[in-house]
């Protein structure tokens, strides 16, 4: 696990959320096997991770509603499994698919949310409010929840995390199922949110992440693959990706390329692209190690080789690469 | 403690009175224990309700009110749970800081509300008959309480099968069938020999309405219902915490 590497450590900053070697078995399958990480206050926190990684089952671990099998989660510096209640004064949450009670109003809904999180009576009007405005829901106060739609849904859910004006907001696909202009709308509320708040937030889209976070931690499989900033997970830091495209002649043979370019220092793998497509050019997409630049490398034994090189170009790497490297099996990436 | 369970009984109430449930649950009750008293009223022109409590048919009638609440009181209870569950508010309920007590006691007085309310209409019948002739009012509140504490044990009941499934119907089914189980185990309890009979009657609800009816207040038969009620609620929060372990 490399969830010290960079980025994530802050002088004087205060840790909010602690996961300390969480485990969650589910009868046989084990849905969270040893996850560890740290958020700190203001931090605005990007959970990603494959179909069945283990996101939603770390966040209700972290939010009380599941115990965990092994490991803690600390809220505040409360152990949630000892003292739930006290853990989840200071959280607001949105589960996954925002369940809640359509057939009551909207706003009928915030009052009873406000009444069970003991908002008192001289704030609680102003509260709801606030979070109303702020989630854009003054117009469907007086609807059912049922008859909104899944984004207006989704709004419901997060006003009512907010109710309790809490330091955390652990949020489970807050934009799941919206159109793009209401992603925009709830990706633009979560920044601001993220400006007095810590959040964590978990998502399938990329740039949703690169977007609002300020970490991104991948988890895959039940367990973290990468805990660091996005700048980290796709710039130089993760590696440049370079493309070379080599005119075919009858002695450039894919594989001798391959292993040439392969052998060369700074280089991590080496892919053939065009696998028999294109007979004019062979392209290949070289993978640099960590702070690497085999460009010159790569020239050089075009030339030693008498390998007519017609691109070289290095590209940033993607977040979508990154995940992609962290988060597939070698099986899936030869089916790919 | 109350006071959070308390928002969540008035939501519970709302909720069933935006649906048809608590108008069935009501007009049933109204329409059953009009029937009794007036068919009494007229066919023996006594001013007495005493068939109105008995648990026992007669050829006079043979719906009476504690059969009703056997049926219905599992169908106000079945949804408490069992579709939170199903829809997922569950999650968002335990993740409020409420205990899982606070929910077992708000959704037990949310369905106890609605028999309550389905019992409170009838008094109108007491009410009436006691303008006609003169209604010994003993037996009438004997019966009444005894209907009360059955009906607070078949809600325990019913919110306790309610946290064991997802699927309301089983919920129904489950603590239909242990309210039948209760009910008719005092009819075995006469063929059995008698140290094993009387165990049996014990355990049997029959035995229990019946001195209520005759309006005898007994606190061994308000023991009986209380012990119900207070097993069954519990049941019903251990078996919720267990579910978030
Ligand atoms: N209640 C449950 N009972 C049994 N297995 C479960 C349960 N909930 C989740 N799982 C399993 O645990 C694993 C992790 O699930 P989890 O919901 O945490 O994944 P996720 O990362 O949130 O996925 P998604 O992106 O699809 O929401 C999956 O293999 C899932 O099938
Ligand atoms: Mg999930």
């Amino acid at each position: 696990m490399n969830s010290s590497s960079t980025g994530t450590v802050r002088d004087g900053a205060t840790p909010l959320v602690e996961a300390r070697g969480l485990i969650k078995d589910y009868g046989r399958t084990q849905a969270v096997r040893d996850v560890s990480f740290t958020v700190y206050r203001g931090e605005v926190v990007g959970f990603l991770g494959p179909n069945g990684a283990g996101k939603s089952t770390t966040m209700k671990m972290l939010t009380g509603y599941l115990r965990p099998t092994a490991g803690k989660a600390l809220v505040a510096g409360i152990n949630v499994a000892e003292d739930p209640i006290a853990a989840q004064r200071v959280l607001g949450y949105l589960p996954e698919s925002a369940p809640m009670y359509l057939d009551m109003m909207v706003i009928d809904f915030l009052h009873f949310i406000a009444d069970l999180r003991g908002v008192t009576s001289d704030v609680k009007r102003g509260r709801i409010r606030a979070a109303c405005e702020r989630c854009g829901l003054m117009d469907v106060l007086g609807k059912d929840i049922g008859q909104l739609s899944k984004g207006y849904r989704q709004r419901v859910g997060l006003a009512q995390a907010l109710l309790h004006d809490p330091d955390l907001l652990i949020l489970d696909e807050p934009t799941s199922g919206l159109d793009p202009n209401q992603i925009v709308e709830i990706r633009a509320l979560i920044k601001d949110l993220g400006r007095d708040k810590t959040v964590i937030l978990s998502t399938h889209i990329l740039p949703e992440v690169q977007a609002t976070c300020d970490r991104i931690i991948i988890i895959n499989d039940g367990q973290v693959v990468a805990d660091d900033t996005p700048d980290a997970l796709t710039g130089e830091g993760a590696g440049a990706m370079i493309r070379v495209v080599m005119r075919t002649e009858s002695f450039v043979d894919p594989a001798t390329v391959r292993h040439v370019l392969g052998g060369l220092p700074g280089v991590l793998r080496v892919d053939v692209q065009n696998a028999g497509s294109n007979t004019q050019e062979l392209i290949l997409a070289v993978r640099a190690s960590k702070n690497a630049d085999p460009r010159e490398a790569i020239f050089g034994a075009a030339v030693a080789n008498h390998w007519v090189l017609l691109e070289l170009h290095r590209d940033r790497v993607s977040l979508e690469d990154t995940f992609q490297r962290l988060t597939q099996r070698e099986g899936d990436r030869h089916a790919a | 403690m109350l006071r959070k369970s308390w928002v969540i009984a008035r939501r519970e109430l709302q909720s069933a009175f935006d649906s048809p449930v608590a108008y069935i649950v009501i007009v049933t009750f109204l329409l059953t224990a009009g029937s009794i008293c007036f068919r009494v009223l007229f066919l023996t022109g006594r001013a007495e309700m005493r068939l109105f409590f008995e648990p026992m048919p007669t050829p006079l009638a043979v719906l009476l009110p504690p059969m009703l609440l056997t049926i219905l009181a599992p169908a106000v209870t079945m949804r408490s749970f069992a579709e939170e569950r199903r829809s997922g508010t569950l999650e968002l309920m335990t993740t409020l800081p409420i205990t899982d007590w606070h929910l077992v006691i708000g959704k037990f007085l949310g369905s106890f509300g609605i028999m309550v309310a389905a019992l409170a209409l009838t008094l109108a019948y007491p009410i009436t008959i006691s303008t006609l002739g003169a209604l010994d009012w003993g037996p009438v509140i004997g019966g009444y309480l005894g209907l009360l504490l059955y009906a607070a044990a078949l809600v325990a009941i019913g919110i306790m099968c309610s946290t064991f499934t997802n699927n309301q119907i089983v919920a129904f089914i489950m603590s239909f069938v242990l309210g039948v189980v209760l009910y008719t185990i005092g009819i075995a309890a006469v063929l059995l020999p008698a140290g094993l009979g009387s165990i049996v009657g014990y355990v049997s609800v029959t035995t229990h309405l019946e001195n209520f009816a005759r309006g005898l207040i007994d606190t061994r038969d308000v023991f009986y219902f209380l012990t119900i009620t207070a097993f069954g609620l519990l049941l019903a929060e251990r078996s919720l915490s267990r579910q978030h372990a």
